[in-house]
């Protein structure tokens, strides 16, 4: 096993020993069974509703009805969850001084951060890919296009890493998790006003940023099925500057 | 094996060592001594390479703490002042967990760890959850982790603390094995801990180093005077006062009984034979001489204490 990996294990184990990440996951998911349901429900009512009226039968596209507004809660959902699933991560080794063992070992902090950003990547992939259930259900009862489907579970992967990252660098800020968990969350939501913000701007330099920060538009496009190149790279480089910030957040510690 | 250079540590504006040098030796065993605040944890974290110094240069096994970090890291064995530990581990997972970070490969792994559990006295606790372990367990499972690499280098913080005087006993003779294959600092609050387990004492105070010294040596330079103890059988009215005008006795006290006596002298002038002769002549009976030696403990005294010009 090479560093990250004993890390990534290290909190692996961590995670599932403790009650946290089971009630979390368990709230997540069914927070989101129960979204999917009422959509369910209400997008076939509006159907039966267009069939008495119309009088003819009404092809439901899912797509517009039930997987767009499904995966912006799941979004929503994730501002409250991330959180609570990285608040641990530093703070912790912080506040039980665990911090002393990981930097006086022959580990790079580097390792350290991706050791740490990995695991809980792979915490939150599989409270996701429970989630598949959902289209993976409902696929054999009606049709719809897979392809924004799985774009939609791509832009939640990304999306989550992302806010993944900011809750890493929340965690190393601090020996609380509290106050880790409540940075991180105002960290997402203040990334997530940059976008209400910048259309309140308009069409001025300083909107356009602001918009390309926010990340409701890249969102918005890949569940819509659209892949395109920059919205995939702003994922990725968010991903790259929390990963960098919470590196020079830990080397920082030491000069103090 | 280990030499620190000139080393100073600032906290903002505090100063917490103030360009301290030292060297060890390969298979020494030294102490750091001093009260609450003297920089001893500072200077153990600069060493094992947790912060760098503000100035000055730490080597270890040849390697410059600088230039090379992750091979010194290498050499080293740290038990902090809170052992780090993760407390919903078990001891096993813990340690195995350790081991790896510190670069063992899983046969190295093996083998260390059977060694290791039962040298720090855990296996009966080996499958239990660190959280569930009294204080005393935590700390042997701190020394634990310190030592699963089997580290040429050992630096450990108080490592007695929180164990009752059996385990003491115990922690210091596991250390004393340990000395000559390793090289060890560890620091303590105790003059009898530093005394019993150690060769060399480097007395820390304020950031600065008082004295660096063996034990005895150390006791030796301090005496300011040195103070026989006598016992005789029988006394008489003027011996005390006669014992007063022997050459290079300064005073006479009267010991813990009425036939005891502890006499002043002065410094660097062994007179215990003219004693001797002197009580032989009166025909009372010597029963015990000796040199009282100065312990450790007032040693510290006199060297930590302020002195009027610091107040
Ligand atoms: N992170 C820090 N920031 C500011 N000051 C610090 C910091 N760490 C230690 N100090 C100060 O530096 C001085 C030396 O502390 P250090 O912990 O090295 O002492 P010590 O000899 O280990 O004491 P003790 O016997 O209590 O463990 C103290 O006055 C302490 O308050
Ligand atoms: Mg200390």
């Amino acid at each position: 096993m090479n560093p990250v990996q004993t890390i990534v294990a290290k909190e692996l184990r961590s995670y599932f020993v403790s009650p946290v990440v089971y009630v979390i996951g368990a709230i997540f998911l069914a927070m989101v069974g129960l979204l999917a349901y009422s959509t369910v429900a209400s997008a076939s009512n509006q159907a039966l509703r267009l069939m008495q009226i119309q009088n003819t039968y009404a092809q439901l596209n899912l797509n517009e009805l039930l997987f767009r507004p499904l995966f912006r809660s799941m979004n929503l959902i994730l501002i409250i969850v991330i959180p609570l699933l990285t608040m641990r991560l530093f703070a912790e080794e912080r506040k039980l001084r665990t911090f002393e063992l990981l930097l006086t070992s022959p580990i790079g902090i580097n390792e350290i951060v991706s050791g740490k950003f990995m695991s809980v990547l792979v915490i939150y992939s599989g409270m996701l890919s429970l989630t598949t259930l959902i289209p993976i259900t409902l696929s054999a009862y009606a049709t719809f296009d897979w392809r924004p489907v799985y774009l939609g579970y791509f832009a939640l992967l990304l999306q989550g890493g992302l806010m993944l990252g900011i809750g890493v660098l929340a965690s190393s800020l601090t020996e609380n998790q509290i106050i880790a968990a409540f940075l991180s969350f105002g960290m997402i939501l203040a990334l997530w006003m940059t976008g209400a913000l910048s259309s309140a701007m308009g069409e001025t330099p300083l909107g356009h940023i602001l918009a390309y920060l926010s990340f409701t538009e890249h969102f918005e496009r890949l569940i819509r099925g659209l892949l395109n190149l920059k919205d995939v790279l702003y994922y990725l480089s968010g991903m790259a500057f929390m990963w960098f910030a919470t590196h020079q957040v830990i080397d920082s510690y030491r000069w103090k | 094996m280990i030499e620190v250079q000139e080393v100073t540590k600032r906290y903002g504006t505090f100063s917490a060592l103030d360009n301290i040098s030292f060297s060890i030796k390969k298979g020494e065993i030294v102490a750091f001594l001093g009260p609450n605040g003297a920089g001893k944890t500072t200077t153990m974290r600069i060493i094992t390479g947790f912060m760098p110094p503000t100035s000055g240069t730490i080597r270890i096994a040849g390697f410059d703490g600088l230039a090379s970090p992750m091979a010194i890291k290498k050499q080293i064995g740290y038990l902090p002042e809170t052992p780090p530990l993760y407390l919903e581990l078990t001891v096993q997972e813990y340690l195995t967990f350790v081991g790896r970070i510190k670069g063992l490969d899983p046969a190295q792994l093996l083998s260390r760890m059977d060694k290791i559990i039962e040298q720090t006295g855990l296996k009966e606790v080996q499958g239990r959850v660190i959280g569930h372990l009294s204080r005393g367990y935590r700390q042997r499972v701190g020394l634990a982790q310190a030592l699963i690499h089997n580290p040429p280098v050992l630096i450990l913080d108080e490592p007695t603390t929180g164990l009752d005087p059996n385990q003491i006993i115990e922690i210091r003779d596991l250390i004393k094995n340990l000395a000559g294959s390793h090289t060890i600092i560890l620091s303590t609050h105790l003059l009898a801990e530093a005394t019993a387990i150690c060769q060399r004492v480097i007395i820390i105070h304020k950031g600065k180093i008082v004295a660096i010294d063996t034990p005895e040596q150390l006791s030796a330079k301090l005496q300011q005077s040195e103070t026989l103890s006598l016992t005789v059988e029988q006394t008489y009215p003027d011996f005390a006062l006669e014992l007063g005008r022997l050459p290079g006795v300064l005073a006479v006290t009267q010991g813990t009984s009425p036939n005891s006596f502890m006499l002043e002298t002065q410094q660097g002038r062994d007179i215990r034979s003219e004693v001797t002769k002197f009580i032989v002549s009166r025909e009372i009976g010597l029963l015990e001489i000796k040199a009282q030696p100065l312990t450790l403990e007032d040693a510290f005294k006199v060297l930590t204490k302020e002195s009027p010009a610091d107040r």
